[in-house]
C-alpha cells in the first residue's frame, strides 16, 4: 500500500541523502519525493511516498526516520485528512485539427497550455493523483512524447501545523 | 586559534586523554599541534585498529572512545571499526582529514566521500566546511555519540579548516531541536508492566548492552531479587548480571545455555531490558516464547516490535524504568515452582564437554577465569573463541566482556585488548583469539610492545577457521571447503615484535602457560595447540526454534 508522510528536516547539505539511504538501505521503495525550503529557511520538508506492505513496515519507516538527528518532526498522512496535489509538465503532439479537442481536455481538469507551437504543446496540470491519472489517460489520444511530474506534495487539513 | 587546536581544546574539554590514531597528509597539521598537547596518541599500525582501539577503551570505560585517521584510505579503513560500534552502539567519535575544502568534489589525492561512506554506520556525521563551526561540531558529537542510543560520531575536517584562524568559543550547553532522547518511561505504561509481572508465573528477564551503556546493574540485580526472575542475557549483557548469581541462566541464543532457551520458551512474561531480539538470540521468530507476553525496555523506539511484536513497550533509560518498576510493584510474583522448573532444566541439561584428548578450548578458558579469578578484561575475536569466551569464563561485572556482538568483526579483540587495557592498566586484560582472527590485525603487537600495552593473547589454534569449518560439518557434509587456514610461527612472530611468545601443546601445561603470561612484564601471545575439530555446543541452527538445539554430548 502507498504510504504519504511529510518529514521536516533541517535545510543542510547531505540531509536528503541521509533520509534517501535509510530507505534504500532497508530496501524500501520511495515512489515520490518531493522537497523544498518551508516559511523557515533553515528548515526543509520532504513528502515521501513509499511502498510498504503492512502497517509494521510503516511503523519501523517513521521511527527510523525519527532517530535521524537531522529529522525534526514526521507527519503520517495514511489516516488523517489532508490535501494533496501533484503538477506535472506534459509535452503533447497533436494534429492541427485535433487542437481544439486538446483545448477541450485542458479546460476540464486543472490544466492549462503553457506553451505551443505548431504540432506541439506543453500542458501543465496540477491536481490529486487520480486526476492527473485520468488527464494522462486523455492525452493518449495523442502523442505524449514527454513527461515530467513533480511528485505529490500534501498538507494536512486543520489550522495549525500540527493539526 | 587555529582549527586544529580548537579541535585539540575542545578534545579536552570533553574530558578525552587518550586517542588513537595514524599521521597522514591531511591531518598534519592537528599532528602539529598534538606535538605541544598533553593529549596522548596511541599510533597503531593500521587505522582499523585505531577505531577498534577506541572502541573497546569505551567499552571498559564508558566514556567516548576518540580515534583519529587522515582522509582517503585513513578514513576507509576506520570503516570496519566505526561500524562495528555502530552495531553493538558504542560512544565513538571518528576524526578524519579531508582534502581542503575547495577540492572536495574534484578526485583530489586521497580524496574519499567519507561522509557518504560513513552515512549508514554512524549515528550522526560531520563535514566541516567553516571553522567557525569546529567547537560546536566536537561539542555536538560528544553530546549525539554518549546520549541516547549511543553511537559512533563521524567529524570530517578538510585540512585548509584546521589551519584557518578563528576565536574559540566552546558552547556550554548543546541545542539540536530535532535530537531529545527520551529518559523516562511512561507511567502508564510501567504501571500496566508492574502489573503483569506481579501476576506472572513464569517471568524471566532477558537483559541485553543496554543494562551495561545505561549502569543499570546495580537496580537490575535488586528487581531480579525482587521478583525472583531467572535472568538470560545476549552475548552483549554478559556481565551485567553476575553469572555466579543463583538466578542465573547464562547466554541465550544460537550457543546460549540449553537452560536459558528452555526458560524462554516457557516462560510466561518476558521482561526484556536493553535487548534487541537480534536473529541470534530468537531462533526461528514465529516460534520464539510462545507462551510470553514481553515487556521490553529500550532507549530506542525502532528496537522495540522491529523483530518480536511486543505487548508493552516502554522507552527510555533502563536504570531508571527499573528503578520506577521496583516501586511500582508491590506484590512480587510467586516463583518457585518456576524456579524449580529452570533448576530441573540446569540439572538435566549443562553446559558441559569432554575433557579428553588435545587440549580442550573450554578448558583453556576455564583456567584463565580460574587464574584471574574472574578478575580480568576479556575481550575476543570472533567465531568459536567468542562463544567458548562467552561460555565459561565466569563475568560478574559488567564491561569486562568486550566483543564484537553485532556486526561479528574478526580482527578485533587484540586492538579491543589495546583499548581496554589503555584505560586500565593495572587490570589483567586477556584477548581470546582464534588463529584465523588474530591474523587480521596482529600487527597490533607491534603497538602494544612499543606502548608498554601488556595485553596477554591466548590463540585457540586449530589449524581452521573454526566456526566456519564447525557449519560446514554440520551442514555441508563435512567439506571443508577453504577453512584450514595456517599460521606463522606465533612464538617466533612474539619474538620478533619484541613480546613474549609461548607455545602450549599439552593439557598439562596450559596453566604454567597462563600463570607465566600474567607475571610476565610484556606483551604475551600463547599458541595453545587445541583439539582441531572441537564445536561450539550447544548450537540452535540457524532459523530454527530455540529449544530444538544440537546439544553435542550424548
Amino acid at each position: 500500500m502507498r504510504h504519504t508522510i511529510t518529514v521536516s528536516v533541517e535545510n543542510k547539505f547531505g540531509v536528503l541523502a541521509r533520509i534517501s539511504g535509510l530507505f534504500s538501505a532497508r530496501g524500501y521503495n520511495i515512489s515520490s519525493l518531493a522537497v523544498s525550503e518551508t516559511l523557515d529557511p533553515e528548515i526543509s520538508c520532504m513528502t515521501i511516498v513509499v511502498d510498504a506492505k503492512d502497517e509494521k513496515i510503516l511503523e519501523q519507516i517513521k521511527k527510523q526516520l525519527n532517530k535521524l538527528i537531522d529529522v525534526i518532526s514526521i507527519t503520517d498522512f495514511t489516516k488523517r485528512e489532508h490535501v494533496e496535489r501533484e503538477l506535472i509538465l506534459a509535452k503533447v503532439n497533436h494534429s492541427l485539427k485535433d487542437k481544439a479537442k486538446l483545448d477541450n481536455i485542458v479546460n476540464s481538469y486543472v490544466a492549462k497550455i503553457v506553451f505551443s507551437k505548431n504540432k506541439t504543446a506543453i500542458i501543465e496540470a496540477v491536481g490529486e493523483q487520480d486526476n492527473i491519472k485520468k488527464l494522462l489517460e486523455e492525452l493518449r489520444r495523442f502523442t505524449v512524447v514527454e513527461l515530467i511530474r513533480t511528485g505529490k506534495i500534501a498538507m494536512a487539513k486543520g489550522d495549525t501545523q500540527d493539526d | 586559534m587555529t582549527g586544529a587546536q580548537i579541535l585539540i581544546e575542545s578534545l579536552k574539554r570533553e574530558g578525552v586523554e587518550v586517542l588513537f590514531g595514524y599521521p597522514g597528509g591531511q591531518v598534519l597539521p592537528i599532528f602539529d599541534k598534538l606535538y605541544d598537547s598533553d593529549l596522548k596518541l596511541i599510533l597503531v599500525r593500521h587505522e582499523q585498529a585505531a577505531a577498534h582501539a577506541a572502541d573497546g577503551y569505551s567499552r571498559a570505560t564508558g566514556k567516548v572512545g576518540v580515534c583519529l585517521a587522515t582522509s582517503g584510505p585513513g578514513a576507509t579503513n576506520l570503516t570496519t571499526g566505526i561500524a562495528t560500534a555502530y552495531m553493538d552502539s558504542i560512544p565513538m567519535v571518528a576524526i578524519t582529514g579531508q582534502v581542503k575544502s575547495f577540492l572536495i568534489g574534484n578526485d583530489a589525492f586521497q580524496e574519499a566521500d567519507v561522509t557518504g561512506i560513513t552515512r549508514p554506520i554512524t549515528k550522526h556525521n560531520y563535514l566541516v566546511k567553516d571553522v567557525k563551526d569546529l567547537a560546536r561540531i566536537v561539542r555536538e558529537a560528544f553530546y549525539v555519540a554518549s546520549t541516547g542510543r549511543p553511537g559512533p560520531v563521524l567529524i570530517d575536517i578538510p585540512s585548509d579548516v584546521q589551519m584557518q584562524d578563528t576565536e574559540f568559543i566552546f558552547p556550554q550547553e548543546v541545542q539540536i531541536r530535532s535530537y531529545k532522547p527520551t529518559y523516562f518511561g511512561h507511567p502508564g505504561q510501567i504501571k500496566k508492566a508492574a502489573k503483569i509481572i506481579s501476576e506472572a508465573r513464569k517471568p524471566l528477564l532477558y537483559i541485553g548492552g543496554g543494562v551495561i551503556t545505561s549502569a543499570s546493574s546495580e537496580v537490575l540485580l535488586r528487581f531480579a531479587n525482587k521478583i525472583q526472575a531467572p535472568v538470560t542475557w545476549t552475548l552483549m549483557g554478559i556481565g551485567a548480571f553476575p553469572s555466579d548469581h543463583e538466578l542465573s541462566l547464562g547466554m541465550l541464543g544460537m550457543h546460549g545455555t540449553a537452560y536459558a532457551n528452555h526458560a524462554i520458551m516457557e516462560a510466561d512474561v518476558i521482561i526484556a531490558v536493553g535487548a534487541r531480539f537480534d536473529d541470534r538470540v530468537t531462533g526461528r521468530l514465529d516460534a520464539f516464547a510462545p507462551n510470553a507476553k514481553i515487556v521490553h525496555i529500550d532507549i530506542d523506539p525502532s528496537s522495540i516490535s522491529k523483530n518480536v511484536a511486543v505487548h508493552i513497550p516502554i522507552v527510555g533509560d533502563a536504570k531508571n524504568i527499573l528503578g520506577a518498576l521496583l516501586e511500582e510493584i508491590k506484590k512480587a510474583p510467586d516463583t518457585k515452582e518456576w524456579l524449580k522448573i529452570v533448576d530441573t532444566y540446569k540439572k538435566k541439561h549443562p553446559l558441559i564437554y569432554k575433557d579428553e584428548g588435545k587440549i580442550k578450548p573450554q578448558y583453556v578458558i576455564e583456567q584463565i577465569d580460574k587464574i584471574t579469578k574472574g578478575e580480568a578484561i576479556i575481550t575476543t575475536e570472533v567465531g568459536q573463541n567468542q562463544m567458548w569466551a562467552a561460555q565459561w569464563y565466569k563475568y560478574n561485572n559488567p564491561r569486562t566482556f568486550i566483543s564484537s556482538g553485532g556486526l561479528g568483526t574478526m580482527g578485533f579483540g587484540l586492538p579491543a585488548a589495546m583499548g581496554a587495557k589503555v584505560a586500565f592498566p593495572d587490570r589483567e586484560v586477556f584477548d581470546v583469539a582464534g588463529d584465523g582472527s588474530i591474523q587480521m590485525n596482529i600487527q597490533e603487537l607491534a603497538t602494544c610492545v612499543a606502548n608498554k600495552i601488556h595485553v596477554k593473547v591466548a590463540i585457540l589454534n586449530n589449524g581452521y577457521l573454526g566456526m566456519v569449518r564447525q557449519w560446514q560439518e554440520l551442514f555441508y557434509k563435512r567439506r571443508y571447503s577453504h577453512v584450514g587456514i595456517t599460521s606463522p610461527d606465533f612464538v617466533k612472530l612474539a619474538d620478533s615484535y619484541g613480546a613474549l611468545g609461548i607455545r602450549v601443546t599439552e593439557k598439562k601445561d596450559v596453566t604454567a602457560a597462563i600463570e607465566k603470561a600474567i607475571n610476565t612484564e610484556n606483551t604475551v601471545l600463547i599458541d595453545f595447540r587445541i583439539e582441531p575439530e572441537e564445536n561450539v555446543f550447544p548450537m540452535v541452527p540457524a532459523g530454527e526454534a530455540l529449544n530444538r538445539m544440537i546439544e553435542g554430548l550424548a
